[in-house]
C-alpha cells in the first residue's frame, strides 16, 4: 500500500529543527556584527561630538594706538606683528579688578588660549582701522576652561590633583552668569593645521594632505592599472610567464602595507631624493599599495564582460584595440571605477607607509602643493591619540568621524557610479 | 544495436563524397586540419562554397561544423590552443596568407553569431558600428542611409523607425537577431556566415529569418550552419554534412536528402545518429 502521509515525521522535523537553528545562528552574526558597528560609531561619536564646540570668552578688546603702533603707520604687516598680549590681559584684567596679586593674575591670564593673540593679530592686520577703536570680541579660551564647561573636569576631586584651581572655576561662574561665556561652533577645527595646544588645532592641514596624497595616487594607480590589467586580460597570451605576473599580483594584494613604506623610504626617498614628508611620495607609495587592488578589480570587471560582445566586434572587423576600447572597456568601467574607488579609501586610512616616508612629522601649515611638507588624516589621528594633553582626546574621536565620513562618501560614491554607469544585456 | 552502425561507420572511408565540381566557388577549404591543442577537430576537409547560394553545414554536436564555420573569417584566431592547416581561399586569396589583414577579411565576411550578441548601445548605433569604424560613411546622412537601408534588408526598419535610439538589447530574441543581420550587412560583405541563428528563437521568427536568408541570396553567399535538418532542407542549395571532424558528404541539397550516398549521411538522415 504506497504511504500518503502529509503530515509531518521524526525525520522531517529533524530536518526543520536544523534549519530553524542555522536561521538563528545566521541573525545571531549579523547581530554581532551590527552590534560592534553601532557600539563604535557611538563611542566614537559621544567622545567626538564635543570638539565640534569651542568654548569661547567675550571680552572688551581696546586696541591701544600707543601699544601695538607707535608710529602711526598703520602698516598691515607691521600690526600683524605686533604685541597683543598686553591688552588682552589688560581686557581680562578689567573684568575681574579686584585680582591683585601676580599669582592670581597669572592664572587669570590662562583662562584665555594662547592663541587668541593671534586671532587678534590677523583681524589687525586685514583691517587696520581697529586700531585706536574698543571691540566686544568672542576670544578662544583654553583648553582647561573648554573642558570644564564641556564637564569633563571633575570638580569633586581634591584641588592640588586638577590643572583648573579653584579661583578659575570661581571666575568662569563669574563669566557664565555674566553671559560672557559660552560654546560656539568650532571653526578653526575645520579651518587650521595642527597645533601644540588643542584649543588652536584643526586638521584642515591633514585633510588637504591626505587629498593631495590620494589625487597622486589616484592619478597614477588608475591608468597604470587598468592598463596592466587590460593588456593582461585582453592582448596577453596565456603563457607560464602570465601565470607568473598574475600570482604574483595577486601576492602583492596581500603584502602588508608597512612593507610598501619601506619600499618608498629606500626608493623614492633613498636613491631619487624625493622630498620628504610631502604628499607626493605619500601618493607614489599609496599608489604602489593600491595597484594589484585596482589591477585585480579591473581584470574581473573586464572577464565579466561576456564574450559574445567581442566576438560580435571582431566579427564586424574591428581590430583587436578597437573592439577592447570600444566594447570591452567602457563595459568593464563601472566595475573598474568601483574597484579603484575602493582602492582609494583603502588607501585613505592608510598609516603605516606614511609613518615610514615621514608624513608623520608635526605639521602646522596647510600644505599648498604635492612637494609640501604635509601629513595626513589617519597619521594625525595617530598623532593626537599620541598626545598627553587631554584636550586632544575628543579632537582624535572628531577627527575619526571625519575620515569615516569621507569613507562612507567614498563607498556611497562608488555605489552611485555603478549604479549610473551599469548596463543591462 | 545503435552504438554498434555507429563503430561500423566510423570504420568506413572517410573520403567525402559528392564533391561540388563547380569549382567557381567563392570559399575553398582543401585539406583543412584544424587542432585544439592535441586534438583534432576538422581532418582533412576539402569543399567549395559556390557564390549567392545558401549552404548549410549539417551535422551531430561536437562534429565539426562551427569550427569550420569559423575557420572562414578567422575567428579561431582568437583562440590561443587553436591551430589551422591547409588551404582556406576566399575568392583565389588564401586567407591565412600573412599578407592578408584579418579585419579586412572580416570585412568581405560577415558573422552572425549563434546567440545574438547586440551591443549594448541604441538600435542605430548597433548598425552604424561596422560603417563608422571602416570609414564607410561619408558624412551623417550618408551614415543613417546605411543604417536604414541595412535595418530595410534585415526586415526590421518597419519595426524599430520609431525608436532607433533605444537600446538594442530591449528587443525581442528575434529582432535581435535581425538586428545582429542588419549589422552584418551594413559593413557591406560579400559572405555572411551564420552559426545557428534560430537555435534560441521560436518558430514564427525562424520563419521570419528563413524568408530573410532567402531574399539575401541574391546579393549574398549564405553559410549557415544549422542542427535543423529541416531548416538545411527548406533553405539551402547545398549541404555539408559533418561527422566526429570529418567532411562525409557534401553536394546538392535535394540530392543529400533524398538520396543521400555514405551511409553515416543515411543515418543521420533517417535518425540514427545525433
Amino acid at each position: 500500500m504506497p504511504d500518503y502521509t502529509l503530515t509531518t515525521s521524526e525525520n522531517l522535523q529533524r530536518r526543520h529543527a536544523a534549519e530553524a537553528r542555522f536561521r538563528w545562528i545566521g541573525r545571531l552574526a549579523v547581530l554581532l556584527s551590527l552590534g560592534f558597528l553601532v557600539l563604535m560609531f557611538f563611542s566614537i561619536s559621544t567622545r567626538g561630538m564635543g570638539a565640534f564646540g569651542q568654548t569661547h570668552i567675550q571680552l572688551e578688546i581696546h586696541f591701544d594706538e600707543a601699544m601695538l603702533d607707535p608710529n602711526k603707520q598703520r602698516d598691515p604687516q607691521q600690526l600683524a606683528r605686533a604685541n597683543y598680549k598686553p591688552i588682552v590681559n589688560q581686557a581680562l584684567f578689567e573684568l575681574f579688578p579686584e585680582v591683585q596679586t601676580r599669582r592670581a593674575q597669572r592664572s587669570l591670564y590662562r583662562l584665555l588660549s594662547s592663541g587668541a593673540v593671534f586671532d587678534l593679530a590677523n583681524m589687525a592686520g586685514q583691517n587696520p582701522d581697529l586700531v585706536g577703536s574698543t571691540q566686544l570680541l568672542w576670544l578662544p579660551a583654553s583648553a582647561e576652561v573648554d573642558l570644564f564647561m564641556k564637564g569633563k573636569v571633575d570638580v569633586s576631586l581634591e584641588e592640588k590633583l586638577r590643572r583648573l584651581k579653584n579661583n578659575e572655576i570661581a571666575w568662569i561662574n563669574q563669566l557664565k552668569v555674566k553671559r560672557q561665556i559660552r560654546k560656539k561652533f568650532n571653526t578653526a577645527f575645520f579651518t587650521k593645521g595642527d597645533s601644540r595646544e588643542p584649543e588652536l588645532s584643526g586638521i584642515l592641514g591633514a585633510m588637504i594632505g591626505s587629498f593631495l596624497s590620494l589625487l597622486v595616487c589616484f592619478s597614477i594607480a588608475f591608468p597604470v592599472g587598468v592598463l596592466t590589467a587590460v593588456y593582461l586580460e585582453e592582448f596577453a597570451k596565456k603563457t607560464r610567464f602570465t601565470d607568473l605576473i598574475e600570482i604574483n599580483i595577486n601576492n602583492l594584494a596581500a603584502v602588508p602595507s608597512i612593507v610598501f613604506g619601506l619600499l618608498g623610504l629606500s626608493i623614492f626617498l633613498g636613491v631619487f631624493h624625493m622630498p620628504r614628508s610631502t604628499p607626493l611620495v605619500g601618493g607614489l607609495v599609496l599608489a604602489l599599495m593600491t595597484l594589484p587592488t585596482i589591477i585585480i578589480a579591473a581584470r574581473a570587471a573586464l572577464r565579466s564582460v561576456p564574450n559574445t560582445i567581442r566576438e560580435a566586434a571582431l566579427g564586424l572587423g574591428a581590430s583587436k584595440v578597437q573592439t577592447t576600447f570600444h566594447h570591452a572597456v567602457p563595459l568593464a568601467m563601472p566595475g573598474m571605477l568601483t574597484g579603484t574607488i575602493l582602492g582609494m579609501a583603502g588607501a585613505l586610512g592608510e598609516t603605516a607607509p606614511l609613518l615610514m616616508i615621514g608624513m608623520v612629522a608635526f605639521i602646522v601649515d596647510v600644505p599648498q602643493g604635492i612637494t609640501d611638507v604635509a601629513t595626513s588624516l589617519p597619521v594625525q589621528i595617530f598623532l593626537w591619540a599620541d598626545s598627553p594633553e587631554k584636550g586632544f582626546v575628543e579632537r582624535t574621536s572628531a577627527a575619526i568621524m571625519v575620515l569615516l565620513a569621507f569613507l562612507v562618501l567614498m563607498n556611497l560614491f562608488a555605489v552611485f557610479l555603478r549604479r549610473k554607469l551599469e548596463k543591462q544585456w | 544495436m545503435v552504438m554498434g552502425s555507429i563503430m561500423k561507420i566510423q570504420k568506413e572511408t572517410a573520403e567525402p563524397a559528392n564533391l561540388s565540381l563547380a569549382s567557381s566557388g567563392i570559399l575553398s577549404a582543401q585539406n583543412v586540419d584544424v587542432f585544439y591543442g592535441d586534438q583534432q577537430a576538422i581532418n582533412n576537409v576539402s569543399f567549395e562554397i559556390p557564390e549567392n547560394q545558401i549552404t548549410a553545414l549539417i551535422g551531430p554536436s561536437g562534429c565539426g561544423k562551427s569550427t569550420i564555420l569559423r575557420c572562414f573569417n578567422r575567428m579561431n584566431d582568437t583562440i590561443d590552443i587553436c591551430k589551422v592547416t591547409g588551404d582556406i581561399r576566399f575568392a583565389g586569396q588564401n586567407i591565412y596568407d600573412p599578407k592578408v589583414d584579418v579585419v579586412a577579411l572580416r570585412a568581405r565576411i560577415g558573422m552572425v553569431f549563434q546567440k545574438a550578441n547586440p551591443f549594448p548601445k541604441s538600435i542605430f548605433e548597433n548598425v552604424a558600428y561596422g560603417p563608422r569604424i571602416h570609414g564607410l560613411a561619408s558624412s551623417k546622412d550618408h551614415l543613417e542611409e546605411i543604417v536604414i537601408s541595412s535595418l530595410k534588408r534585415a526586415g526590421l526598419y518597419k519595426e524599430v523607425a520609431d525608436r532607433l535610439q533605444e537600446s538594442g538589447t530591449g528587443l525581442s530574441g528575434g529582432q535581435q537577431q535581425r538586428l545582429c543581420i542588419a549589422r552584418a550587412i551594413a559593413v557591406d560583405p560579400q559572405v555572411i556566415l551564420m552559426d545557428e541563428p534560430c537555435s534560441s528563437l521560436d518558430p514564427i521568427a525562424t520563419a521570419i529569418i528563413e524568408e530573410l536568408m532567402e531574399s539575401m541570396k541574391q546579393n549574398y553567399t549564405i553559410v549557415i550552419v544549422t542542427h535543423s535538418m529541416q531548416q538545411a532542407a527548406r533553405i539551402s542549395q547545398k549541404t555539408a554534412f559533418f561527422h566526429l571532424g570529418d567532411l562525409v558528404e557534401f553536394g546538392d541539397t535535394e540530392a543529400i536528402f533524398t538520396n543521400p550516398i555514405q551511409t553515416r549521411t543515411q543515418n543521420y538522415i533517417s535518425g540514427r545518429i545525433g
